[in-house]
């Protein structure tokens, strides 16, 4: 017995020796981390502890830290307001939209891109469509201001007066077309990039198939339609499912940059991400700001478990963990 | 090729150059405002071709160019600094955690990953960044305060890395002597030149192309980067047509006009244009490395 016991504590002491020796052998694997691991905790880790200025009673003498408590008050404001829905369902909406619409036409693409067999047109067109999405969003409002400039912008100076509109439009104060514009805007600035991740997807079906197909006669209309499609599209909706986890979150640039953070747009353009935004700059409430802040991470949080479990249930290998 | 069909082939290429147009014409609109005579944009509007050709935009921007010149700086040494650093960053993470000796290495995995799926959000990113750490309207939160490293840059490099390792030359390289240090510097550095082009060349297009991070984070404008004094550009139109009744002829007559605008986009916009003949290669294959592999 009591032998035993000093055979199993010496076979543990060599093991921690082993480890120990194994620690030491490939510690400086664990050095070439720390200035990463270093940026990780600033960059990401510190600041989850801040989300505690959503619980507080935001007074600037007091400091930060200093000052009170106010429990839930942030959130309650927030959610009391019509602020707090109107921002969740553009976020929400304008996300399902892009995505759907994102979708199917960068498929489209990528198998228009296919179907040209030219390996010099195919770059040529990949490099084209996918400029857009090199260029920032400051630039792209731009382009946009260009277009809908109330003045002398190229819509109402041009191209409405052949449809007889001569007064032309205010489109920074009106808010109905925006939902229209912005969609436009993100799928012209998304499909290359889109279309050029699908494409990836496409090569990769092998050429034999499409060789016995051939061999029975199907044509190539048929072929996309009984090859491509059922190989691409179950891949296609993992992508887009794990996309779908980030339906809390916008692409801020778009919603802010393109509309020009116009205040009379509010109702069709204002999302999570700018609300947090104009909190923190100054012009909205940076108690609400921070309620909204921490709105957004908690159940972008959650969403994103929730739809990698469901992908997980489907398809082992496409989910994120 | 037998059986092919020229009606889709026809119509794709169709489709596709009415859609690279689309791409293109916008950024022609852009340039022929910047080109075009003040007067003559403002009596026929924005057009493909200028109606009156003039440089007196560029000639401008030329005369009273030390903002812009300034601008351009700090873009440059912003990005050229933060990709560098950045990708030093990436790939000291992600070389140990493509190891499986290495220590910990599930959980600094877990810390990573999280990080991807949890964020504080921008208002305690501001906190950390001014009041703990002081570097409000300092050129470097522009480098640290924008991406220097992130989970998925980590992660792509880490794939990208246990694909082309070869265990047998670390292994044979280690039994010759060379420490871990000489091994990641004589061997992971070199193969790994592929992802390290397409990672940094993300993170610089990155860091060129924010403007977020200074807007946060910069109220001096000697510290603006050129999407920021273009974003600053565009706010003053914004401001003087909201207040317009006002007092807008003093404001108007010292704002630039409408064709120094769009020539001032087209100096924010041509460096990447002008690199992205170059860059298109590896841009495309980037995107199609990180469709692959998820």
């Amino acid at each position: 017995m009591e032998q035993s016991v000093t055979v199993s504590s010496s076979s543990a002491l060599q093991k921690k020796q082993k480890r120990k020796k194994h620690f030491k052998r490939y510690s400086p694997l664990l050095i070439m981390m720390i200035p990463g691991l270093l940026y990780l905790l600033i960059n990401n880790y510190l600041p989850m502890f801040g989300i505690i200025i959503a619980f507080k009673d935001i007074n600037f003498s007091k400091g930060i830290f200093g000052s009170d408590w106010a429990g839930l008050k942030n959130f309650e404001y927030l959610f009391k307001t019509s602020d707090a829905f109107i921002i969740t369902r553009n976020t929400i909406l304008y996300n399902v939209l892009f995505l759907f619409l994102g979708t199917t036409l960068s498929l489209s693409f990528a198998i228009m891109l296919n179907e040209v067999r030219r390996k010099l047109f195919v770059r040529t067109y990949q490099a084209i469509i996918s400029m857009p999405h090199l260029i920032s969003w400051v630039i792209i409002s731009y382009l946009v201001y260009a277009f809908l400039n109330p003045d002398n912008g190229l819509l109402n100076r041009t191209i409405l007066p052949l449809f007889g509109n001569d007064e032309g439009i205010y489109w920074y104060a009106e808010a109905k077309y925006w939902p229209f514009i912005l969609t436009i805007v993100d799928q012209w600035k998304g499909i290359g990039y889109g279309s050029i991740v699908y494409f990836a997807a496409l090569l990769g079906i092998s050429e034999e198939y499409y060789e016995a197909a051939r061999i029975d006669g199907a044509s190539r209309f048929q072929q996309i339609m009984k090859i491509t499609l059922p190989i691409v599209v179950p891949v296609i909706i993992m992508m887009a499912l794990l996309q779908l986890g980030r339906v809390f979150y916008s692409d801020f640039g778009l919603f802010y940059q393109v509309t020009l953070n116009s205040g009379a747009l509010f109702d069709t353009t204002a999302t999570i991400d700018t609300y947090v935004f104009n909190g923190l700059t100054g012009s909205g409430n940076l108690g609400m700001s921070a309620a909204a802040g921490v709105y957004q991470s908690v159940v972008g949080f959650l969403l994103v478990i929730t739809v990698n479990f469901l992908v997980r249930r489907k398809s082992k290998e496409s989910a994120l963990f | 090729m037998k059986n092919e069909s020229p009606f889709i082939t026809y119509f794709s290429h169709t489709v596709l150059i009415l859609f690279s147009l689309a791409c293109i014409i916008p950024f022609v609109l852009l340039i022929s405002a910047s080109l075009t005579d003040q007067s003559a944009l403002i009596a026929h509007g924005y057009s493909l071709f200028p109606s009156k050709f003039s440089t007196l935009a560029y000639d401008y921007l030329f005369m009273r160019g030390e903002d812009i010149i300034r601008a351009y700086g700090v873009s440059f040494f912003v990005t050229i600094v933060g990709t560098s650093v950045g990708l030093s960053l990436t790939l000291l993470m992600a070389y140990p955690l493509s190891r499986a000796e290495t220590p910990y290495r599930s959980v600094i995995l877990f810390l990573v990953f999280f990080s991807m799926l949890f964020s504080g959000g921008m208002i305690p990113s501001y906190l950390v960044y001014s009041s703990i750490l002081g570097l409000k309207n300092t050129i470097w939160v522009l480098i640290v305060a924008g991406v220097l490293t992130n989970g998925y840059y980590i992660m792509m490099m880490r794939i990208f890395l246990q694909g082309s390792m070869s265990k047998d030359l670390i292994e044979s390289a280690q039994l010759d002597g060379a420490s871990e240090y000489r091994v990641f510097w004589s061997i992971i550095i070199p193969t790994s030149t592929p992802i390290l082009a397409v990672v940094g060349l993300f993170t610089a297009i990155f860091y060129w192309n924010d403007w977020q991070t200074g807007m946060i984070y910069i109220t001096n404008p000697k510290l603006f980067s050129i999407q920021n004094l273009l974003q600053r550009i565009m706010q003053d139109i914004q401001f003087i047509q909201s207040n317009m009744a006002a007092n807008a002829g003093e404001a108007m007559a010292q704002m630039p006009s409408d064709t120094v605008k769009m020539a001032i986009a087209v100096c924010g916009s041509l460096p990447i244009l002008i690199a992205y003949p170059f860059f298109q290669k590896f841009f495309i294959k980037g995107i199609m490395f990180g469709a692959v592999k998820g």
